[in-house]
């Protein structure tokens, strides 16, 4: 027995370990990583830059000012900062999104086999996929609001480079509480195909329906209780607060709050339920 | 020293309540022995290990491994088992060291002990020199080896093998088993594996059970499995035409003795060491022996006596098995 008693006896041993190795596949492999660099800025120039809004906005009736209506509608003058900061709630959605996908390699390769029966925790093989689509998307993250930077982001008034640590925060919470979600629906299932399917399904409704591209206000009722339920309506918002609007507190706190809320739940809904099916 | 390492009682796993693929399982290994299961496709031999390594809860009854409940203190069991998986489970896109050094961190291996046993494992198995490459270019042996490397890194006391040869060539198994002999003599391991090559079951276990529809059907050391379906088959011919039946079947440990065509087919128990006293008999009542050939019974006779099929087709479908892994593997590229 004393060989056993020198290994760590802490519940999350081989948690940095587990998710270190879904994070090598990424930074290791230099075209992966190079594509998910450039991802984001494909999507910012093509929706961003080529949708202009400001442009639909008649210049020749006296009184219309594109920058006043802008600020009116989007909450700023500038739609290519309106819907880069929706870039970001959108990169959280894609990243883990496919952090189910791993998972499903995983089982079929034998991996998770052989994790399971090594001393390592349920709870831990599950969240090492957790946190390393976590982190991945808080990466990209970043790199969005430099290049956003570079593009020619308006930055709200009284904005501080510590409320990119807030962007940190709620992007951690928010991509926590999906990839959770996505992991407990695709755990069960061998083939790739049925997460696909999935993913597919919910990608682009959940996207659209919320604030990421579009303000609510504008939309039909039925569109606007769902993007009113949306967590990543939330996101948005609170990533607008902290960059490109004034920041309102009390709003800022609602949105840190309800995705709180939704990640903790989530997470718990989703270890559990997975937890559960590998003990089986 | 024969303290029983696993035990059985009645163990019993049913899956989605009709199917069952282990039915009351009873059995023991012994400390210090290569202990195998045997049995074709969907047998119920992976379903068993699959138990006793903890992965899988039974539906029904008790196992110990080195005296632990593999239902109640599972952790304790995983902390002193290693398992070599049936699949290539190592990540492709990581290097040969890293790999091992993950399965370390599995088990809470303190750093600096687990890179001095990934070292001296990596030596064992004869993979230092491609320990910095990914795994990707490794080929079948390498990767077979490699699984070995990750599931001795906690220093178990009990290793558990799930087709250690499947899809391998002759020679890279033939090197597989001289690893495997090597841990029962050096380091007095006791091994648990599944196989459904009867020669490996042969040339490797000490002892052998063979499974059917998820039930033990006989267990016992292949020489003795061979020699209780009635022994070997010795044929020979005689010189002259006079009838020595009787005369052979008064030398000790024949069983029959049937006279076909002039010559003699014997069933006799050792028959390598009767032959010379039948030859010896003959003799002095002055026959002499022209011809002799010595059948001993293989696995595949006893596989058949006791499951009522040949073994080939269950293979067959084993080397589809195994082509269709390699395919997504290469997918997954």
């Amino acid at each position: 027995m004393s060989e056993t008693n020198g290994n760590s006896k802490s519940k999350l041993h081989g948690l940095w370990a587990l998710t270190n190795r879904d994070l090598k596949k990424w930074y290791k492999a230099p075209v992966i990583f190079l594509l998910s660099i450039i991802q984001p800025i494909l999507w910012m120039g093509l929706l961003g830059k080529a949708m202009n809004i400001s442009a639909l906005i008649p210049t020749n009736i006296p009184g219309v000012n594109p920058a006043t209506v802008l600020k009116a509608t989007l909450g700023t003058s500038d739609y290519f900062s309106f819907m880069a900061v929706g870039m970001i709630s959108f990169t959280a959605l894609f990243t883990t999104m496919f952090s189910g996908m791993s998972v499903v390699w995983d089982r079929r390769l034998g991996f998770l086999n052989k994790a399971l029966s090594t001393p390592v925790s349920r709870a831990v093989i599950v969240f090492s996929k957790v946190l390393s689509a976590t982190l991945r998307s808080m990466f990209q993250a970043g790199l969005i609001i430099l290049i956003t930077v570079a593009f020619g982001l308006q930055f709200g008034a009284g904005f501080s480079p510590l409320y990119v640590l807030g962007v940190f925060a709620i992007m951690f919470l928010i991509c926590v509480g999906l990839s959770s979600i996505f992991i407990a629906i695709t755990i069960r299932s061998t083939r790739i195909e049925t997460p696909m399917a999935v993913v597919n399904l919910i990608n682009l409704p959940l996207m659209f329906a919320s604030n990421a591209f579009f303000p609510t206000k504008f939309m039909p009722d039925w569109l606007q209780t769902i993007a009113k339920v949306n967590p990543l309506t939330y996101t948005t918002d609170a990533v607008r607060q902290l960059l490109i609007f004034s920041t309102d507190w009390t709003q800022l706190a609602l949105d840190f709050a309800y995705v709180g809320v939704f990640a903790v739940i989530a997470a718990t809904i989703g270890i559990v339920l997975s937890w559960r099916f590998l003990s089986k | 020293m024969s303290e029983e390492v696993i035990k059985t009682e009645g163990l019993t796993k049913v899956f989605n309540k009709h199917l069952t693929a282990v039915d009351h399982v009873d059995f023991s290994v012994n400390h210090g022995e290569i202990f195998g299961f045997l049995g074709p496709n969907g047998a119920g031999k992976t379903t068993t290990i699959n138990m006793l390594i903890t992965i899988l809860k039974p539906t029904e009854g008790k196992a110990y491994v080195l005296g632990f409940d593999i239902a109640k203190q599972n952790d304790s069991v995983r902390n002193v088992i290693g398992v070599v998986p049936q699949e290539y489970t190592a990540d492709e896109d990581l290097t040969g060291l890293e790999n091992v050094l993950l399965c370390a961190d599995m088990y809470g291996i303190p750093r600096r002990i687990a890179k001095e046993r990934t070292e001296e494992l990596l030596k064992l198995v004869e993979l230092t020199d491609f320990k910095d490459k990914k795994v990707q270019i490794f080929s079948g042996g390498m990767r077979r080896r490699l699984e070995l490397a990750c599931g001795l890194i906690n220093r178990p006391k009990m290793l558990f093998l799930d087709e250690p040869t499947l899809g391998l060539d002759v020679q890279t198994r033939a090197a597989t088993w001289n690893y495997i002999r090597k841990l029962k003599k050096e380091y007095g391991m006791t091994l648990f594996m599944t196989t459904h090559y009867l020669e490996e079951a042969d040339a490797l276990c000490d002892r052998v059970a063979i499974i059917d529809h998820g039930k033990i059907v006989v267990v016992g050391s292949p020489e003795e499995l061979k020699h209780g379906l009635g022994g070997d088959v010795i044929t020979l011919g005689i010189k002259d035409d006079d009838d020595v039946s009787e005369l052979i079947r008064e030398v000790e440990h024949v069983k029959d003795v049937k006279r076909e065509d002039g010559s003699y087919r014997i069933k006799a128990e050792y028959g390598e060491v009767t032959a010379p006293f039948i030859i010896e008999a003959l003799r002095k009542k002055g026959h002499t022996v022209t011809k002799l050939s010595l059948t001993e019974p293989t696995l595949n006779e006893v596989y058949l006596e006791y499951t009522g099929k040949s073994m080939r087709d269950a293979e067959e479908s084993r080397e589809a098995f195994a082509a269709q892994r390699m395919t997504m593997r290469r997918a997954r590229q």
